[in-house]
């Protein structure tokens, strides 16, 4: 299964891209809509980038009166990632999705690098989001959590459904001739290649702390990134980063992945799943 | 229509300081002028926006000038090697006014060969840091050229009592200053791109107190 990373694809802009995904991850919705930071956004850097969008968004209004019903008209599977600046926000934002038909997931982003963050922890928000909602709950974690598998393992205990591993982590690049930030905000978020090792531990260390199902994320742009990531332990793969320089990698991603199965004679990716565990039992912590 | 595809090289040539690309066009739209296209960047993670310069029957070429990784990368690709190339994209300068004028400024005149020649060869007004630079503007007919210290504003205030209509593309400082002469001047604007399709949001640029989407909303506006 191929997703989008959140944030890195207009599903109404380019609706050939999000057809060519399995599920389509919306930008993240916060309470109010956001206009998001002062420019300048992006930076490339030698082997990623650097963004610090800011939770640009119309807002959960904006979303359900606008945006949704044309997402809805894509056909494809929506899941909606929500944001927010106390666990109330969040809890909230799930309350008003809950009835909506056309949202199948809802993913909590609680780990944007480029907002202030809700003082409560990321099980505390997922606690208070759970009775909210029926619907299938992701926790989009940071990586640079100080003990990941124990924030996954909380976040589990409080009524995750399931994990999305990873968000960026927080970078900096600085001016070839000034050496000053060259973000508005001054550090942003690192993703892309570079980040590709640090996910796929995020995705193993979870996968044997939780055994929840996890969309794995960051650096992913070949076939090959793909099946490492299910192997690590990833159920679907999410394309971030990789969009921006190809349009057409979801198409590509999933003929390379098809591929690279074949030739290990595995039938479904979820043969794969999991793979790198040795002894090929996981032991749920 | 936009498509992506792998485009080999067809020369790589110095005008002054700056480079023109030559392509094979493949089956790809040239599109309008002003619009641009995503120029995959040799060894770089992300592509580079590049307005179209040129469109001859079988060609694309860009002028780009080689100032980060990702134009230097450009500029040191050989015939031969191939690029992914993605557009058009955005939306280019509208074309059906009166007396067009065209103000462009340093790398800025990039569009404007492609653009004079849809027009049919309308005046233009283009300023440069050197004589060195200068040099760009044998691409573009019917140009008074203009070096710093002068600025194209000078002969722009007089030629705008003749009821020219501008359409500009340049740095940031030239734009606002053709803007406060001629406000419903066309204006091409830049900003750093990741993707040029809409979806990385990292190409908003506050005009007129508002953040919009360059790639999407521009890179052509009007002035307001």
């Amino acid at each position: 299964m191929i997703l989008n990373a959140s944030g890195c694809l207009d599903a109404l802009e380019a609706p050939e891209v999000a057809r060519a995904l399995d599920a389509f991850v919306t930008k993240t919705v916060t309470p109010l809509a956001r206009e998001g930071n002062r420019p300048v956004r992006i930076a490339e850097t030698d082997a990623g980038m650097l963004n610090s969008i800011g939770l640009e968004n119309p807002g959960i209004e904006g979303l359900l009166a606008d945006k949704l019903p044309r997402l809805a008209g894509l056909g494809v599977p929506l899941w909606v990632s929500v944001g927010g600046f106390a666990a109330s926000d969040y809890a909230e934002l799930c309350a008003a999705l809950d009835d909506r038909a056309e949202v199948t997931t809802i993913e909590l982003n609680l780990s944007c690098p480029n907002v202030e963050e809700a003082p409560e922890s990321a099980a505390e928000i997922v606690a208070a989001a759970r009775p909210r909602t029926s619907k299938p709950l992701y926790a989009k974690l940071s990586p640079a959590a100080t003990d990941l598998p124990e924030t996954a393992r909380a976040v589990q205990a409080a009524g995750a459904d399931g994990l999305s591993l990873v968000n960026t982590i927080k970078g900096l690049a600085l001016d070839e001739r000034t050496l000053e930030p060259r973000l508005g905000r001054e550090l942003g978020g690192y993703s892309g290649p570079a980040l590709k090792p640090i996910a796929l531990a995020a995705v193993y260390q979870c996968y044997r702390a939780t055994g929840l199902p996890i969309v794995g994320m960051g650096g992913v742009s070949t076939g090959r990134d793909a099946l490492e990531f299910l192997a690590a332990g990833a159920a679907a793969v999410a394309l971030g980063t990789v969009l921006f320089s190809d349009p057409e990698a979801p198409g590509r991603v999933r003929r390379e992945l098809a591929e690279e199965l074949a030739a290990r004679g595995l039938p479904q990716p979820s043969d794969a799943t999991g793979l790198a565990h040795a002894s090929g039992t996981v032991t749920v912590a | 229509m936009r498509r992506r595809e792998a485009l080999r090289v067809v020369a790589n040539e110095a005008i002054g300081p700056y480079t023109l690309l030559r392509v094979e066009r493949g089956g790809l739209d040239p599109g309008i002028p002003g619009q641009f296209f995503m120029l995959e960047a040799p060894g770089r993670p992300l592509p580079r926006p590049m307005s179209l310069c040129q469109a001859p029957p079988r060609e694309l070429a860009f002028l780009l000038e080689a100032v980060g990784p990702g134009t230097r990368a450009l500029a040191a690709t050989e015939p031969g090697d191939e690029l992914h190339v993605f557009g058009p994209l955005g939306n280019g300068y509208r074309l059906d006014g009166e007396k067009p004028l065209l103000v462009g400024g340093g790398i800025g005149v990039a569009p404007f060969q492609y653009l004079s020649e849809r027009l049919g060869g309308p005046p233009a007004i283009l300023g440069f840091r050197s004589d060195w630079h200068a040099e760009a503007a044998a691409l573009v007919p019917n140009a008074e050229v203009i070096v710093e210290p002068t600025l194209v504003t000078e002969p722009l205030t007089d030629l705008l009592t003749q009821g020219y209509k501008v359409l500009a593309c340049g740095p940031e400082p030239m734009l606002e200053a053709v803007r406060d002469l001629a406000p419903d001047a066309q204006l091409a604007w830049e900003a750093p791109m990741a993707c040029g399709y809409g979806a990385c949001y990292g190409c908003s640029v506050e005009i007129d107190g508002v953040l919009q989407r360059l790639c999407v909303a521009g890179p052509v506006l009007e002035a307001a």
